[in-house]
């Protein structure tokens, strides 16, 4: 296992200059997420229109590489889909991180965010990737804060 | 002392790859590695002196009752107590820390009184001071520190006051390192009346401590981190104090007698220790205090200050590497922000290269604030470190740098 398929340069590049990050406003749906372990902090806003689409997406706050490039590429994917898209893609996305490392990884139909797959060799790292997943469910259910611990 | 490679022998775990490289670990104020005769002594007594103590007219019991106990009078001998009465066995600093506060704190801390800590005290020596206060009505204070990470004695003596009960402070610091000026701050706060009470988590596997010269009123500490197994600590505590203590928690072997009407408590230490204790785990602690005194505590400071005095050298000479902690007087603690690469990403990748440091908050969260940093990575140096181990740590951050650049 190569350090290089977890820091892969997509990963590093997404870190440093991560997309669609900043404030949102007005949003429909925001909440903050925090990983107290690494001191991961987020927050992600969400426009949510009348069909369920998810119009625009955004994410400030600050962490390790992992976390940050996670929720970039993620914002980059989920902008568009509906909120039934939204759902089966967090299973998928939990799925592949959590799987095991023999489990082939549906790239076709993970797209940009199979480059997180080699988060699964490195357990004590998969709660960084969900982060920003986990913290748009609980904006979009109203929570207000998600944490992974 | 012995040579670093007798040391090494000691410890079984030391030798081992870890994903195809030789462990360098660098986690010892987490948890020290341990020695074989620590291993040794848990193993020899549940192979064969395992029974309860104290109560027991066999054989095994009476074995398992010497042993203990016997445990208790190394520790009393290495701290210096006046008697092993003083030493109460508990399952660590933390729980020693919660044993004061909720005893002798609820006894002598009422409204409008004072509780002093530091602002780099580790969470265990804030929060059930913040619990004593709130339910006391008292007041906790904080003495400030500066940018090296000292604190600022000069603000501790306008804080300390008549209505200062107690006084909370690490000895040495877990996330920085700084060794406190513990002599001076219990002689300031005995003549303003106030108790003191040492978090000694970090100090004893690294300098001699002396409760009686120290005049320290509590002393706590947990094995684990002075090469004793995990879920034993002491508290140390003048017999005087102890003595008018209200006990801890109520249950087996704290008690004298027992009707149902009342209850007349045990002697000294039995009074706070309430329940089967963790025999095994004193019988390792005790095991640990014979090898730290095999050692030489001395010995191993000047070793630990060599090591510490080189990666300071080395971070110093890369200019991406900024030290969180920097006080004149530390210990065996390096503390670092690598330019451009998060914590928890290095203690990743360093892991991948055999080098095992903790990545985090370090459980001192006011004292991230302080630096304004989320988490440190931080290197700690026990007695079996090597320069090797240093020169493996400076060349995996390195690379770190070099795939974040």
């Amino acid at each position: 296992m190569d350090l290089r398929s977890l820091y892969q340069q997509v990963i590093v590049n997404h870190s440093k200059s991560p997309r669609n990050f900043g404030t949102l406003e007005p949003c429909s749906h925001d909440a903050d997420g925090h990983n107290p372990l690494c001191g991961d902090r987020l927050h992600v806003y969400l426009q949510v229109n009348d069909d369920d689409r998810i119009e625009d997406v955004r994410f400030e706050g600050d962490g390790c590489a992992i976390s940050v490039a996670s929720a970039s590429i993620m914002t980059e994917t989920l902008k568009g889909k509906t909120l039934a898209e939204f759902r089966a893609l967090f299973d998928d996305f939990q799925h592949m991180v959590t799987s095991d490392v023999t489990a082939p990884v549906d790239e076709e139909s993970m797209g940009k965010l199979s480059v997180l797959a080699g988060v699964r060799e490195f357990p004590s790292r998969v709660k960084c990737a969900i982060l920003c997943w986990h913290t748009v469910k609980s904006a979009l259910e109203h929570e207000g804060v998600a944490r992974t611990e | 002392m012995k040579s670093i490679e007798d040391i090494r022998a000691d410890f079984p775990a030391l030798h081992q790859q870890v994903y195809g490289k030789p462990l360098a670990y660098l986690d010892n104020a987490a948890t020290t590695q341990k020695p074989q005769t620590v291993i040794d002594a848990i193993c020899h007594y549940y192979s064969h002196d395992n029974a309860n103590v104290h109560r027991g007219v066999h054989a095994l019991s009476e074995r398992a009752t010497a042993a203990y106990e016997g445990a208790r009078r190394k520790l009393a001998a290495l701290i210096h107590a006046a008697s092993a009465r003083e030493i109460v066995l508990v399952r660590g600093a933390t729980e020693g820390i919660n044993l004061v506060a909720q005893s002798w704190g609820h006894a002598n801390v009422g409204a409008g009184d004072e509780v002093l800590i530091s602002a780099m005290e580790h969470h265990s020596n804030i929060v059930p001071w913040q619990w004593l206060c709130e339910r006391t009505g008292a007041t906790l204070k904080v003495i400030p520190m500066n940018n090296r990470g000292e604190l600022q004695m000069d603000a501790f003596a306008e804080l300390l006051g008549e209505r200062t009960k107690l006084v909370g402070i690490v000895h040495q610091s877990n996330a920085l390192g700084t060794i406190n000026p513990v002599a001076e701050i219990i002689a300031q706060a005995h003549a303003a009346g106030a108790k003191v009470l040492l978090d000694g988590a970090q100090a004893l596997a690294h300098m001699p401590v002396d409760v009686q010269a120290l005049d320290a009123d509590f002393y706590v500490t947990s094995a684990h981190k002075m090469y004793g197994p995990t879920g034993i600590g002491l508290l140390y505590a003048k017999e005087a104090l102890l003595e008018a203590m209200p006990p801890y928690q109520g249950g087996g072997d704290m008690i004298r007698s027992v009707s149902f009407e009342r209850s007349e408590y045990n002697d000294l230490p039995y009074k706070f220790e309430a329940g089967t204790p963790n025999i095994a785990g004193a019988i390792g602690f005790g095991a640990a205090a014979d090898y730290l005194q095999s050692l030489d505590v001395r010995a191993i400071a000047a070793h630990e200050q060599a090591l510490l005095d080189y990666a300071t050298s080395q971070a110093a000479a890369h200019d991406y590497i900024r030290l969180i902690g920097t006080a004149a007087h530390k210990a065996s603690v390096l503390s670092f922000i690598v330019d451009g690469v998060h914590p928890h990403d290095l203690g990743t990748i360093l892991d991948r290269e055999g080098v095992a440091i903790r990545a985090g908050h370090h459980c001192a969260m006011p004292v991230m604030q302080f630096f304004q940093v989320p988490a440190t990575a931080r290197a700690s140096f026990a007695a079996y470190n090597t320069r090797e181990e240093i020169d493996a740590l400076f060349s995996a951050i390195a690379q770190a740098h070099q795939l974040f650049k």
